[in-house]
């Protein structure tokens, strides 16, 4: 686009060397190459992060895969991995008077009987925060028990982390955690019988926080490789590029495409506050499986903020509440195993979309549904 | 620092919700299926209600006097660069404007003030209407004041209905396969500025508002090349994505547009990388896109350029017969669908 204007922040934006096209379609061309070499009908391979599909979409790096490379989106929208039971919690606590914070794309996701939007718009006090740390000025700045829905994955969870061990909390803050570990899905998809995914374009974002030799272990048990790639179109053709080399020649190995932020230890501090702060617990993720170790909840010691142990969450008021028959209908879940494209659901674009969500792949911005929904998904332009 | 989420989600069913306000496909449905229905047309080639368009447009002699309305809320009411004075000014001397109507014969102000507003509040916002009706060449010459009690409305609601004459209009709907999309400045500023204001983002650099009366550099533009320009529109509430697709939708043609020559100013598109949103979707205040024939579009642009409002003008796309009604976006990697924002564009997790 063209620069008009200055500022403290354009420099960093002009930084951007990521987004070159004419080598955006060298790397294209290499690829197409490779999976030439490779000589079969498909070679499909798996990201799992919402923030890869953004990019892919955004750009319409799709339009310059080859035909024969399958790029499909795994469990990596934390927002549509939120089980229904948990948004319940948040609503019924909103429902009984707690003011909840939450993230934006969290306020529309369905639960059993209804969205947080939804109690919000009977009378509920549901706000929108950037973070952790602005739950807690919300906190700060009235009087009711403020309840931050925490979601996301390692990412959002050390930025909780981080709020947790502070001295000074208002003692009308606490915490429904959500938060989601990312390893542990990635061995279910693994796992799945009829998966035909030969290798992972690992999260770089992630992988910031965890540090890349956390994959070695989950190579050596499952004989795939795992590249570690970012964000902008050339970090994530360069990744793709390397995940194809990898199973031309056969090799389960991990592979650092992000080296310039991410190393083999990550964020060392960063983990340390994360697992001070939290344990895993397995538990569902929305549609997809029960993840042994795959969600985050926060520790004995800081119960005086857990909102689990500060309130008496009874969600079962909500449960008589039956489903409508559309979300049995709904695919999500196996669209985020990388079993069906969005396109598979009978449902979508047509009783299903951002305006009356039925799966929470629907709601959030980082939804396979939904960034299909606005991009137009495969098209032929 | 945060939003109060009511009914912007649209989860009311049978009610109206904010997002019937955003500007996008939402807000046009209830207008075409609820509001507009059911008043008889004006005569065969002047524009009603039944068009959709900015305003409307009666013959009158060899010419055309063109009508537009406008409520205009806004918070908050002061913003960096601009107020809901110059806005209420601005927004309807532009939306005559991209009708054709450049020469405006009057404006009109009511406002509705809630009580308890300040006096030093309203004389800075009435200092500011005077201000832009100066710069748009323009005057307000009736209106109408009422308030409301304390909490019946937040903070001051200004109507302003324009009245314009035109040699010839210019619709939203005249554009061909071939012709060419002239944008007249950067986009997303207004949006930005008042996102960051709202939420007290703390970003650096400098986010204002593009609020502007475009009524002269409108008329510069029609000077270059008058019977080419064959359509034209602000893109207000719901950004270039929305006023473009409807652009398509209306004329029959699709549209594809080059993102590399797409305006966005280092700090706009910065902010909105940060926030998780589209510059495509958020609003405008000071500009028009407009569709010219392939033959004239340089010398609009050259015409635009010369103006200081349209210094950054550029060509950015290109009508085509194929996906009529859609919106097709060439990022320089592939292409893909634009879609309208739904709802009030809101920041992701992460």
């Amino acid at each position: 686009m063209t620069s008009v204007g200055t500022s403290k922040i354009s420099g960093q934006a002009k930084e951007l060397k990521f987004r070159d096209p004419a080598q955006a379609r060298a790397l294209s061309a290499r690829l197409a190459g490779l999976c030439d070499e490779i000589g079969r009908e498909s070679v499909q391979v798996m990201h799992v992060c919402g923030s890869h599909e953004q990019a892919i979409a955004r750009y319409g790096l799709r339009a310059v895969l080859p035909k024969t490379l399958d790029l499909i989106m795994g469990p990596g929208c934390p927002v549509c991995v939120t089980d229904m039971p948990e948004v319940d919690e948040a609503v019924v606590l909103a429902v009984d008077g707690a003011l909840i914070a939450t993230y934006g794309d969290m306020v529309r996701v369905p639960g059993t009987a209804k969205s947080l939007a939804d109690a919000a718009s009977e009378g509920a006090r549901v706000e929108v925060v950037y973070s952790a740390s602005q739950a807690v000025e919300l906190a700060r700045s009235c009087e009711a028990e403020v309840v931050f829905f925490a979601t996301g994955f390692e990412t959002t969870a050390v930025a909780t982390a981080a709020i947790v061990l502070q001295d000074d909390l208002p003692p009308n803050f606490s915490i429904l955690s959500a938060h989601k570990y990312v390893p542990p899905a990635m061995e279910i998809v693994a796992r799945i019988p009829e998966t035909r995914v030969e290798g992972f374009l690992a999260a770089g974002h992630a992988a910031t926080i965890t540090g890349w030799g956390l994959f070695e272990d989950f190579v050596d048990r499952y004989g795939l490789p795992v590249v570690v790639a970012g964000f902008e179109p050339l970090d994530i053709l360069a990744g793709l590029v390397r995940l194809v080399e990898l199973i031309r020649d056969g090799q389960a190995k991990v592979e650092n495409m992000y080296p310039r932020c991410v190393t083999r230890e990550g964020n060392t501090v960063a983990q340390d506050q994360m697992w001070r702060v939290f344990r895993t617990a397995s538990g569902m993720w929305r549609g997809i499986a029960d993840i042994p170790n795959g969600n985050l909840r926060l520790r004995e010691e800081f119960a005086h903020l857990d909102a689990r142990a500060r309130f008496d969450i009874d969600t079962r008021r909500l449960r008589a509440h039956v489903p409508s028959k559309l979300t049995e209908r709904c695919i999500c879940g196996t669209i985020m195993s990388g079993l069906a494209l969005p396109t598979d659901c009978e449902l979508f674009g047509k009783e299903c979309d951002p305006e009356n969500p039925v799966g929470a792949c629907m709601v959030s911005s980082e939804g396979t549904c939904k960034i299909w929904h606005q991009y137009g998904g495969h098209p032929e332009l | 620092m945060s939003d109060r989420v009511g009914e912007k989600y649209g989860v009311l069913g049978e009610r109206v919700t904010l997002k019937h306000g955003a500007g996008g496909r939402a807000m046009r449905m209830l207008i075409e299926d609820k509001l507009a229905a059911g008043f008889a047309p004006l005569a065969d080639g002047e524009i009603g209600l039944a068009a959709m368009d900015d305003g409307a447009a009666f013959r009158l002699g060899d010419g055309w006097l063109v009508v537009t309305t406008d409520s205009h809320v806004i918070h908050p009411v002061f913003f960096p660069g601009g107020d809901i004075g110059r806005l209420a000014v601005a927004g309807t001397v532009n939306d005559l404007a991209v009708m054709g109507a450049t020469d405006v014969l009057g404006l009109t102000s009511a406002m509705v003030i809630e009580e308890g507003f300040p006096q030093s509040d309203l004389e800075r916002i009435q200092r500011s209407m005077q201000e832009t009706c100066q710069e748009a060449g323009v005057t307000i010459v009736t209106g109408d004041t009422k308030v409301m009690g304390k909490g019946e409305l937040d903070g001051i609601i200004i109507n302003t209905t324009g009245v314009g004459l035109a040699e010839s209009i210019v619709s939203d709907s005249g554009l061909n396969p071939g012709d060419r999309i002239v944008l007249t400045g950067p986009i997303g500023e207004h949006g930005i500025a008042l996102m960051a204001a709202r939420r007290g983002l703390g970003l650096e650099g400098d986010l204002r508002s593009d609020v502007a009366p475009i009524n002269d550099l409108i008329r510069t533009a029609r000077g270059a090349a008058d019977g080419s320009i064959v359509a034209m529109k602000d893109p207000t509430r719901g950004g270039l994505a929305s006023a473009l697709t409807e652009m398509a939708e209306k004329s029959g043609v699709g549209i594809v547009i080059d993102e590399a020559s797409v305006p966005v100013t280092d700090v706009v598109r910065a902010a909105a990388e940060i926030l998780g949103l589209d510059p495509f979707h958020i609003a405008n205040e000071g500009k028009a896109v407009i569709g010219v024939r392939p033959n004239a579009a340089d010398a609009v642009l050259t015409a635009l350029r010369s103006n200081p409002q349209g210094k950054d003008a550029a060509i950015v796309g290109t009508c085509i017969d194929e996906h009529r009604g859609r919106l097709i976006l060439d990022t320089g990697f592939g292409r893909r669908l634009v879609s309208e924002p739904e709802g009030e564009p809101l920041p992701r997790i992460c």
